[in-house]
């Protein structure tokens, strides 16, 4: 920002901070405040069986706890105000809020780089690394590695329904596991050099697996894709408007993959007619590149959209679009709510 | 007009975030209030995602594979709802897959979202099953090729899927009579295309649904490999137009009441299967900001220009 603009620019971003602040203020204390979970009580009962009781069976009861919208709470409070069927979920609502700080914690990056920023991205990455680490645990050392070679043991004290391995699995898994520790073998520099051969496995069964797939699926079947026939006679009729219409696509699209190989063969010097078709090679690919940055666009919208919403309807009140309230914040301020 | 220029070449680009939000958040903002959507004229790619569920008979198996996280869900989200309604308004049964890790649970999401709320006849395991997230990206893909049960031995919920009735016909993802699939990446639609569809030999037909970032990467797919395409949030909403469309026919007030959605044809659609057309207000708002940004950027640029050739001569 340049000195000249500097002063008049900060009181305007303090008074749309000063803003956001009071519609804050002013949601906290209307109604039926703002950011809140609700949460009902289902006893749940089941008969299961236990061949250690003299009827063979025995009842099994637990309470869970199902999230409900505000305005299901609402309906109890006015069915029933002292009822406690429906109660406010603390943990849900502190989670709301903290979504909502953090949301706000990264859009602060946009002004300038700053502490609120920073402790968010932390945490982001932080519980990243987290969750990775237990998935790692618990959907591929524990049921696919224990599964097959402690196969016992995880079923019976931790995954009880994994079906038995057969022996190629266990040959397979004990082949992993040796390649494995080899690989962790890279943080002791004395035998580290031994990692390699992991590494080498890896590369050579991803290589010879994709390399594969995409011939047949990118290679093969993308040039069936293009040897479409150039007129597509509609109704019969060949030099009819709806006919050269429907023959224009695939006339395009011929045209189009001829242009942008010209373009990409650089052995011949781009001149003349070469030069021609690779220029219109090029244009093909800015349409290509325009299109994917509208598309991204698009899609980064739809997300900054969703956190919006989440801002103005979840944690503020302030729209109720999904109808989960009975009364939303603008209708309440402007004095135009009612009861759905 | 000089005056005007200097400040556009100054401009702090903090303004035009300001701009952004503004221009996300009013649309977002009204719509919020009035409830109202905007029309939508699905494509062709769109129609026939919706097509290819509506062509299957009644009570054929659908796998949904829902590779995507709550990162994407803004633009996927919607997607996997819709599929998810069209799928239990037809009567199919649906097994839901993931290859992301919190794929499961954006799947028991749509179910809570979709399938227990409005239609509680159907039954878990027997009508639909959630056998959640799998590791191993495309080696799942090459398993399920020969044998899905080995590639998902238990539900998410820990049941085994060797007896499960809603898996008694099913041996291979061949077996199934049609791949739909929410993807945001790796691996998605384009490693299901490259490992499972190839292989199938096009006996599998796939339909897809991916962000905006995916879709120009999937369009060659279109329609050979791929049956039907939503691309991003425009795609949700289009597919979405089209499913209530039917929904709110009189013609499908028969089909609607077998499939006990409702004592008949619906009288209005409920806000939730209306959340892509929704987020379609404020996609209009940040494109109109985005088109005047570029034409000003350009007036700038060519004054600029002007100026320095003036300057040199």
């Amino acid at each position: 920002m340049s000195n000249e603009h500097r002063s008049p620019a900060i009181v305007v971003w303090v008074m749309i901070v000063l803003a956001v602040a009071a519609v804050v203020g002013l949601r906290i204390g209307l109604g039926d405040g703002m950011a809140r979970a609700y949460a009902e009580r289902v006893e749940m009962r089941v008969t299961v069986k236990d061949v250690a009781t003299p009827s063979g069976e025995r009842v099994v009861e637990w309470v869970e706890w199902r999230s409900v919208s505000p305005a299901d709470f609402s309906r109890a409070v006015r069915e029933s105000p002292s009822q406690d069927r429906v109660q406010l979920n603390h943990a849900n609502s502190v989670g709301l809020w903290v979504a909502a700080l953090l949301t706000l914690a990264i859009f602060s990056f946009l002004y300038r780089d700053n502490t609120a920023y920073r402790l968010a991205e932390a945490i982001i990455i932080g519980v990243s690394a987290a969750y990775w680490g237990v998935i790692g645990v618990w959907d591929s050392i524990v049921p696919k590695l224990g599964g097959a070679l402690a196969h016992r043991w995880t079923t019976e004290y931790i995954l009880p329904n994994l079906p038995a391995p057969t022996t190629q699995s266990q040959i397979g898994m004990g082949v992993a596991l040796v390649l494995g520790i080899l690989l962790v073998l890279r943080l002791v520099p004395a035998v580290g050099g031994i990692s390699v051969w992991t590494m080498a496995f890896i590369v050579g069964i991803t290589a010879g697996a994709k390399i594969v797939s995409h011939v047949e699926s990118d290679l093969l079947a993308q040039t069936v894709a293009t040897m479409q026939p150039l007129v597509q006679p509609v109704d019969g009729g060949v030099w009819t408007v709806a006919t050269l219409w429907a023959s224009l696509p695939n006339v395009l699209v011929v045209i189009g993959v001829l242009c942008c190989l010209t373009y990409f063969f650089f052995s011949v010097e781009h001149k003349g007619i070469v030069g021609g078709a690779a220029r219109i090679g090029i244009m093909y690919l800015m349409i290509t590149f325009g299109a994917a940055f509208g598309f991204t666009v698009m899609g980064r919208v739809a997300l900054l959209s969703q956190r919006v919403e989440f801002l103005l309807d979840d944690w503020l009140w302030l729209i109720d679009p999904l109808e989960r309230r009975l009364v939303d914040g603008v209708s309440m301020i402007v004095g135009t709510g009612g009861v759905w | 007009m000089e005056g005007v220029l200097g400040i556009l070449e100054r401009l702090d680009r903090r303004w035009v975030f300001l701009a952004m939000a503004l221009a996300v958040a009013g649309p977002i903002l009204v719509m919020g209030i009035t409830r109202k959507t905007l029309p939508e004229t699905p494509t062709d790619a769109s129609r026939a995602v919706f097509q290819a569920v509506q062509s299957l008979p009644r009570g054929s198996t659908v796998l949904l594979s829902f590779d995507f996280d709550p990162g994407s869900a803004g633009e996927l989200e919607p997607m996997g709802v819709s599929m998810a309604r069209q799928c239990a308004l037809r009567g199919h049964k649906m097994v839901f897959i993931s290859l992301w890790p919190l794929g499961g649970q954006m799947i028991d999401q749509t179910i809570k979202k979709v399938l227990r709320a409005d239609f509680p006849q159907l039954q878990d395991g027997v009508d639909y099953v959630n056998l959640g997230f799998q590791a191993g990206n495309e080696q799942v893909m090459r398993v399920v090729l020969t044998d899905f049960k080995r590639a998902f031995p238990t539900t998410k919920s820990g049941r085994a899927t060797a007896d499960l009735p809603i898996l008694s016909g099913i041996q291979r993802v061949g077996d199934f009579a049609l791949l739909a699939e929410v993807s945001a990446g790796y691996p998605g639609s384009k490693e299901w295309v490259q490992y499972v569809v190839s292989a199938s030999g096009g006996k599998l037909p796939m339909v897809s649904g991916c962000t905006g970032v995916q879709t120009p990467q999937l369009y060659p797919y279109f329609p050979g490999q791929i049956r039907g395409l939503l691309g991003a949030i425009k795609g949700a909403a289009e597919y979405e137009s089209l499913i209530n469309t039917w929904v709110l026919d009189p013609a499908s007030a028969a089909e609607m009441a077998s499939a006990g959605a409702d004592s008949g044809v619906a009288a209005a659609i409920p806000p939730k299967y209306l959340e892509a057309q929704r987020r379609m207000g404020p996609q209009l708002g940040a494109h109109l900001l985005m088109v005047v940004l570029i034409l000003l950027g350009n007036v700038v640029y060519l004054a600029q220009r002007r100026s320095q050739r003036r300057a040199a001569a």
